[in-house]
């Protein structure tokens, strides 16, 4: 198939940035999204084209590096599922596609579809671990945990830390990242001694960098792994909670 | 040179705790004035910079992804094995121990393999106090599945994303440290080269992938865990951005390379659709427990699999190893496969493949168990082909997927560069000639929590009060001036052809000679076409844009340039070693039912290379292996 796609281009974070039109012509059906990236770059580097500079990395779905914004929704057309995972099939002979990076606050850019995501990684390092020494662990059999608990926290550490539900989101919130990743710590036993400070350095670390959430729900349409919105339901429980277990815990403390 | 693995003394299962108790050791207040790097933060690196950071050492993490949480490690499936033996079936430290010796090929060092299997509890404590969700029974214990070939459930697993998990353990383990300030964080980072001070490892060169601008570090030791080189082969399970670069270049440096021959072509992967085809796909080794693998009995056959009758039909791993059947090993199903592809009775349009068949299983358990079991997979598979696996066969062929070679290291992990250690699958260690299926996290995690801190604390203990060598000494500038001349010329070549041109074309090479089976003849013609292919790239190739701002494409020449030198010495050692071990297959040495023939009394030991210098050949130094406890028998799966 022949498309035409109209690609967002910028040298680097200072420049403002345009569209710019390619042809992609005899696309096969079985290709995936970013191999047909991959020709339109190696036809670009022959007509002396800077290609196209894209993030992806194991194009399965499941390291969190892809991530475009294709024809306004994050991810492309295909519900949960990964740009990477995306394949042509998609698309009919003569369609015109439109790339975009994920645009948000929180994710300044880098270079044409490529974005800077690290706030994510301050969010974790705020409190979005549990901590146990090497070699000081107990036998893992120690704590049983029913199936249930432990295939709910799966659930929520199933996210990819993509930023899908970030870009999907009006007002550029990470309400779904943070509520995955801190459900899945503190759904299980292990999680509870730090639950409440977690609760709160996590959300106080986020809003440095991300929008408020206001329940649009967007995010959860775009999540390629299907993150379910009721773990936004438990961290904001657990907020509120943690501001008066937290002053009350160090109150203990003396 | 004489390579001593430096194995401590001792009966096998006294070594490591005797090798603790005799370690010097360094006083808390005084690990802050230790400064270690780390390049890598998969699971070796950043399970081996949270605990070090953990314990007060001033770290130093690097990585070329934009976040820790995305290495390579991330895409592991299947599992993780340990010797917890949570199920009495009379599994044990010993029997984790000699399977993997064994399963090996008997290529690898015993003290080695057994520490490994000592620490490999310990792994799964740690993992799930971090909160890592393995799978469960209903009466809330950890379940366990058994796993390539194995046969005991020693397996751990969290669904089909058990290497994801295991990151985000030492992933967030190692986020704790940096916020915490103990570890200091490099990330869009890329290591190019490291720097060598009077014969030990001093630092290192990093390009900032954002700006460009070459900076230099410097350490008391140096720790890589840059994973394996399968992309040499261009099409690979791989992640895209996995390269050699860190170890080719501190091979460059004097480092030994060890064994680069030995590499796993994993069994069941989606065959590539094209020529535009960018990566592999594996699909979980777990399908062989219910599938059926077969081709048409004859070749060129263009019918339609539900067209061809069970009698035209050959199920060739059963026919051949009657005992096995499906689940034969890794390196057996593999060559397999390309026996009959080779043969023309491979299935698909570019008759590229052999079906993997669920019909009898869902005929006798239903389609409910089935999806149970594999409904995920199934998904995958059908949303990459368009085919729906549940009314017509899988379609699958092997694919590189593992590197078992990699830089040599003693006991220690220490490379032959003193103060260089080096861990998971950018080392030679554990895995010998063929590497089980759930040991590749196992190891990364054991040296990275529980070997590392120790080895690298008795390197350190005995440089106390000195310096680490100021950025500013005259190795650091130069080895910085030559990064940035290389990546000058590599812009300034603008050439007639893409870097993943030649990517391609060198894998080609690869895995037609130096994929599953090898043959002298084979080797030589590659070992004749990599030189004039790699001088072409030099003249020829195009990389445009500048290097002051993130260039996807230089990063790629420079890896690109590494796997042109590294491919070369993958091939050397695969014509060395006279004998079929593991997944290194020489066809002429195979018995007359064409199975694997070692040679140990010629080949029991480790080939180590060294690097001359460009153009000249490499020195090879033996490690001879010495087998105490495990019997050498002939892997037969008859
Ligand atoms: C599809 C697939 C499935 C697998 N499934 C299993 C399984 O079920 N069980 C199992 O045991 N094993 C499995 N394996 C193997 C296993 O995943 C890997 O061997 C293991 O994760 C490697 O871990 P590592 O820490 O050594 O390296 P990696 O995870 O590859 O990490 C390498 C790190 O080094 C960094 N790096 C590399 N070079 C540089 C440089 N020059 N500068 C800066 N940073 C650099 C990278 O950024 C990254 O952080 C699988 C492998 C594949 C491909
Ligand atoms: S919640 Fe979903 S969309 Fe958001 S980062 Fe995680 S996987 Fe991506
Ligand atoms: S490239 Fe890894 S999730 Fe898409």
């Amino acid at each position: 198939m022949d498309l035409t796609l109209r690609v967002w281009r910028q040298s680097g974070p200072g420049d403002k940035g345009r569209f710019e039109e390619y042809p992609a012509k005899g696309i096969d059906e079985h290709m995936s999204f970013l191999e047909m990236l991959d020709i339109v770059n190696e036809r670009l580097t022959l007509e002396g084209i800077e290609p196209i500079a894209f993030d992806h990395d194991c194009r399965e779905g499941i390291c969190g590096t892809c991530g475009v914004m294709v024809d306004g929704r994050p991810h492309g057309p295909w519900e949960g599922t990964a740009t990477c995972q995306l394949h042509m099939r998609a698309y009919s002979d003569g369609d015109t596609i439109t790339i975009e990076p994920w645009r948000a606050k929180g994710f300044p850019a880098i270079k044409d579809l490529v974005v800077d995501r690290r706030a994510f990684d301050r969010i974790i390092e705020s409190g979005g671990f549990i901590s146990v020494a090497a070699g000081s662990a107990p036998d893992a059999n120690n704590t049983p945990i029913p199936q249930e608990a432990a295939e709910f926290a799966m659930d929520a550490a199933a996210c990819i830390g993509c930023g899908a539900c970030v870009a999907a989101c009006p007002n550029g919130a990470a309400q779904l990242f943070v509520a995955a990743k801190y459900s899945h710590l503190s759904l299980l036993p292990q999680g509870q001694p730090e639950r409440w400070t977690r609760a709160e350095s996590m959300v106080d670390t986020m809003e440095l960098y991300f929008g408020s959430c206001s329940n649009h729900g967007e995010c959860e349409a775009a999540c390629p792994k299907n993150i379910s919105l009721d773990f936004i339901a438990l961290l904001n429980r657990d907020y509120l909670r943690s501001k008066w277990r937290n002053r009350r815990l160090a109150g203990q403390k003396g | 040179m004489q390579l001593d693995a430096k194995i401590p003394a001792g009966p096998i299962q006294d070594k490591w705790s005797n090798y603790r108790f005799d370690l010097k050791l360094v006083a808390p207040h005084n690990r802050r004035k230790f400064e270690v790097i780390v390049v890598g933060t998969g699971l070796a690196g950043a399970a081996a910079a949270a605990t070090m950071g953990a314990a007060g050492y001033h770290v130093k993490a690097f990585t070329y992804h934009d976040s820790t949480r995305r290495a390579h490690s991330i895409a592991a499936q299947g599992g993780i094995n340990a010797a917890k033996d949570y199920h009495g079936e009379g599994d044990s430290i010993y029997r984790l121990f000699y399977d993997t010796v064994k399963g090996g090929d008997y290529r690898s060092r015993e003290a080695n393999v057994y520490r490994l299997a000592e620490v490999s509890n310990a792994i799964i404590d740690q993992c799930v106090a971090q909160g890592v969700p393995f799978a469960r029974e209903y009466g809330g214990l950890l379940h366990n599945r058994s796993f390539g070939g194995a046969q005991v459930s020693r397996t751990f697993y969290a669904r089909g994303q058990t290497g994801q998990q295991l990151l985000l353990g030492s992933y967030q383990a190692l986020a704790k440290e940096v916020g915490a300030g103990t570890v200091e964080l490099h990330t869009h980072a890329e290591m190019l080269d490291l720097v060598v001070v009077d014969g030990r490892a001093a630092g290192i060169v990093v390009r900032d992938m954002e700006t460009g601008e070459i900076r230099t570090h410097s350490a008391h030791a140096v720790i890589l865990a840059t994973g394996g080189y399968s992309n040499a082969y261009y099409l690979s399970t791989n992640a895209m951005a996995c390269n050699g670069t860190a170890a080719w270049r501190a091979h460059r440096k004097g480092a030994l390379f060890a064994n680069p021959s030995f590499t796993q072509i994993h069994p069941t992967c989606i065959p590539a659709s094209d020529e535009s085809q960018s990566k592999l796909t594996l699909m979980s080794e777990s399908l062989r427990n219910d599938g059926r693998i077969w081709v048409s009995k004859a070749a060129g056959d263009g019918r339609a699999p539900g067209d061809i009758p069970e009698d035209e039909r050959d199920y060739y791993l059963e026919r051949r190893y009657p005992a096995f059947g499906n689940l034969t090993p890794r390196d057996v199903a593999s060559r397999a496969a390309k026996v009959v592809v080779d043969e023309g009775k491979g299935v698909g349009p570019l008759r590229n493949g052999v079906y993997l068949d669920f019909a009898e299983a869902i005929g006798r358990l239903g389609k409910d168990v089935i999806e149970a079991r594999y409904g995920n997979l199934f998904e995958m598979y059908e949303r990459i082909t368009g085919d729906d696996p549940y009314r017509t066969p899988m379609r699958i062929y092997p694919a590189p997927h593992y590197t078992m070679g990699g830089l040599w290291v003693d006991y220690d992990l220490m490379s032959t560069i003193p103060g260089l250690f080096v861990a998971g699958e950018a080392n030679f260690s554990d895995h010998g000639a063929n590497r089980l299926g759930a040991s590749a996290l196992m190891q990364g995690l054991a040296d990275g929590y529980f070997v590392l801190p120790y080895t690298v604390a008795g390197y350190l203990a005995g440089m106390l009060g000195e310096r680490p060598v100021p950025t500013d000494h005259p190795e650091f500038e130069k080895a910085a001036a030559e990064t940035r001349d290389r990546l000058a010329r590599l812009l300034a070549t603008n050439g007639s052809r893409t870097v993943d041109w030649f990517h391609r074309e060198l894998g080609k090479i690869m895995i037609e000679h130096c994929g599953m089976a090898r043959s002298e003849e084979g080797l030589r013609r590659a070992l004749a076409e990599i030189p004039p292919l790699r001088e072409e790239f030099h003249r020829d190739v195009r990389v445009l844009g500048d290097n002051e701002s993130l260039n996807q494409s230089l990063e790629k020449a420079g890896r690109v340039v590494d796997f042109f030198e590294l491919a070369e010495l993958m091939c050397r050692d695969a014509l060395y070693r006279e004998e079929s071990c593991g997944g290194h297959f020489r066809v002429e040495h195979q018995t007359p039912e064409g199975e694997a023939l070692r040679n140990d009394e010629d080949f029991s030991h480790v080939a180590a290379w060294g690097w001359e210098g460009e153009g000249a050949e490499p020195s090879l130094t033996k490690e001879e292996l010495e087998f105490e406890y495990v019997e050498l028998a002939q892997r037969s799966y008859k």
